[in-house]
């Protein structure tokens, strides 16, 4: 279960406003977190608290292939991005370094800034307690599921190997 | 039901007889690909998994094109990571600057990616072979990792959107004006999750540098792959390349496709994308007066020899506009050398232009080519988003080797109709 304000954005956000790859000469997740949104919202990382959500449109994380998208956002503190649709390879890293992402087309559009959110990931209820309503996402497929409560792929693969 | 080339190919690697749209599959790889950004990360991954070798040594491809020649230390830093590590594990396919280029020109040259296969890229660009009739796409470095360990990735079974093309392109009118009026038709986000498949008799119309340009912007609309029908314009290709065998899979002629294009390529003109998508076309007829300051040409779009043959025959006894830094990147050291040759490369220099080693750098705002707050560059590379070749407050507009060597002469963005 999260809980947290949301943080709003548009369609089509790509991974070099995400990450710039000015700075993709580290990967260093602290270091990445420290740029992440600055290239169309500078004052993203001064403003956003453990726990927040991400709300965009559609098209998440559109663009290069780079891991450091999503492990900026996930560093930087927030527990789940809600959109609309996500960019393939920006859906794939996510659930595989363990940052849960839903998509709800509602949701998406309805949250607005500041709302304060509560997600229960495993059913997919996404609850906006400012405005009293709930919305449904589609749940992840059980394999997927596992590779977020393991925290990652390279985990859910490790744990599979030893069991 | 029948299947498409892509589902033909996925089941195939997953030694399935058949497989549907949505269906979650284990496939085997054929190569595992990375660069000098993308396989730090990786290899962080595949230590924290305690495996000690690589599935197969043959079957992954290292390559430090993005930010090499080393251009600060950090970068320095990164590479030396990804020497080191391929020494360790005895990858045979680790390219040291020198031999190196551009990862997705290289591979083909090399002989690395042959018709049939399937192959996962830690570079979102990994689906040019599709060019080849290969099943190929972008993932992430954990995947890279995990795909280095096992030999295997998981894959949810794309739908297609069938592109059935007639016709033969207008002099002037190369791959980058198909696939940028193709993302202007169907959005960034029009294949989302999807393959794009191209099939029709203007398929044998196009060269396989058309066809590498066209699959290598398939993830500009959102697309999980962009792959091409085989014929001899590809089974020639791989043939000269590799001595690998090619395995051809045909779509089902009862596969089920969400959507059907019809593109008639003669009707195609000039096509430039404006800031900041890849979807925000105009044809050269539409663009009005756009005053430049840089022109690239190069990357793994169009750093090839057929693009730099193009601009030589335009830049042929002309020089570039005095405002405009020009910069050309032949794609690999091997078109660079045949570019040399065919004295394209003094042509480019007469011209008043700066000729470089392969690197990725200017597309991606890495190094070579930085922009300025407020300046604007036409490139023949494949994103204009936001601050993607500099300051956020730069502009990108992508185009053909044609416009932009145009372009670069007018120092406005210009049709090859008017300098030639």
């Amino acid at each position: 279960m999260f809980k947290g304000k949301a943080i709003k954005y548009g369609n089509n956000v790509d991974t070099d406003v995400i990450i710039p790859a000015r700075y993709l000469n580290t990967s260093d997740a602290k270091e990445l977190a420290a740029h992440c949104m600055e290239d169309i919202d500078k004052d993203f990382t001064s403003k956003v608290k453990t726990g927040d959500i991400m709300v965009a449109g559609k098209n998440f994380g559109c663009g290069s292939s780079r891991e450091h998208a999503p492990l900026a956002i996930k560093t930087v503190g927030i527990s789940c991005i809600i959109a609309e649709t996500f960019a393939r390879i920006f859906y794939r890293n996510s659930i595989n370094i363990g940052l849960p992402i839903l998509e709800c087309t509602e949701a998406a559009n309805d949250i607005d800034d500041g709302d304060d959110i509560s997600i229960d990931v495993i059913s997919g209820i996404i609850t906006n307690n400012t405005k009293g309503k709930t919305y449904q996402a589609t749940p992840f497929p059980a394999f997927m599921q596992e590779i977020i409560s393991a925290q990652g792929l390279i985990n859910y693969l490790k744990e599979r190997t030893e069991a | 039901m029948g299947m498409t080339m892509t589902q033909k190919i996925l089941a195939a690697h997953a030694g399935l007889k058949e497989v549907k749209a949505g269906q979650l599959v284990m496939a085997n790889l054929d190569l595992v690909l990375g660069n000098d950004v993308t396989t730090p990360v990786a290899v962080n991954e595949f230590n924290k998994m305690g495996v000690k070798d690589v599935f197969d040594k043959k079957k992954i491809a290292i390559v430090p094109d993005h930010f090499s020649p080393n251009k600060d230390i950090k970068s320095a830093e990164q590479c030396k990571c990804i020497r080191e590590f391929a020494c360790e594990k005895g990858i045979e396919n680790f390219f040291e600057v020198g031999q190196m280029g551009i990862e997705h020109a290289l591979l083909p040259e090399k002989g690395l990616v042959v018709t049939g296969d399937v192959v996962i890229g830690a570079d979102s660009h990994t689906c040019t072979y599709g060019a080849l009739g290969a099943f190929s796409t972008g993932v992430g470095s954990t995947d890279m990792a995990a795909g280095m360990a096992s030999g295997k990735c998981w894959f949810k079974i794309p739908e297609a959107i069938k592109f059935v093309l007639t016709g033969k392109m207008q002099k002037w009118v190369c791959g980058k004006d198909v696939i940028l009026h193709i993302i202007g038709m169907i959005g960034v986000d029009g294949a989302l999750y999807k393959s794009m498949e191209y099939t029709g008799s203007g398929v044998a119309n196009l060269s396989i540098d058309d066809r590498f340009t066209i699959s290598n912007m398939a993830i500009e609309a959102g697309a999980k792959n962009g792959i091409f029908e085989v014929d001899d314009v590809t089974l020639d290709y791989v043939k000269e390349h590799s001595t690998k065998t090619p395995v051809i899979f045909k779509a089902d002629v009862d596969a089920e496709y969400c959507q059907v294009i019809e593109i008639d390529l003669s009707t195609i003109r000039p096509t430039v994308a404006f800031p900041h998508l890849p979807d925000n076309t105009r044809t050269i007829d539409e663009v009005g007066e756009v005053i430049l300051d840089q022109v690239v040409i190069g990357s793994c779009t169009n750093g090839r020899i057929e693009d730099l043959r193009m601009a030589a025959s335009i830049f042929k006894g002309k020089t570039v506009h005095p405002k405009i830094r020009t910069l050309i990147f032949p794609a690999t050291q091997k078109i660079y050398l045949q570019a040399l040759r065919e004295g394209l490369i003094e042509i480019f220099i007469e011209a008043g232009i700066a000729v470089s080693t392969p690197t990725c750098g200017p597309c991606l705002g890495g190094h070579m080519g930085i922009l300025a707050k407020g300046e604007r560059a036409l490139s023949t590379t494949n994103r204009n988003f936001v601050g993607r070749m500099g300051d956020p407050g730069s502009e990108v507009y992508l185009c053909s080797p044609a416009v932009a060597a145009a372009s670069a002469i007018t120092g406005k963005i210009s049709s090859p109709e008017e300098v030639m």
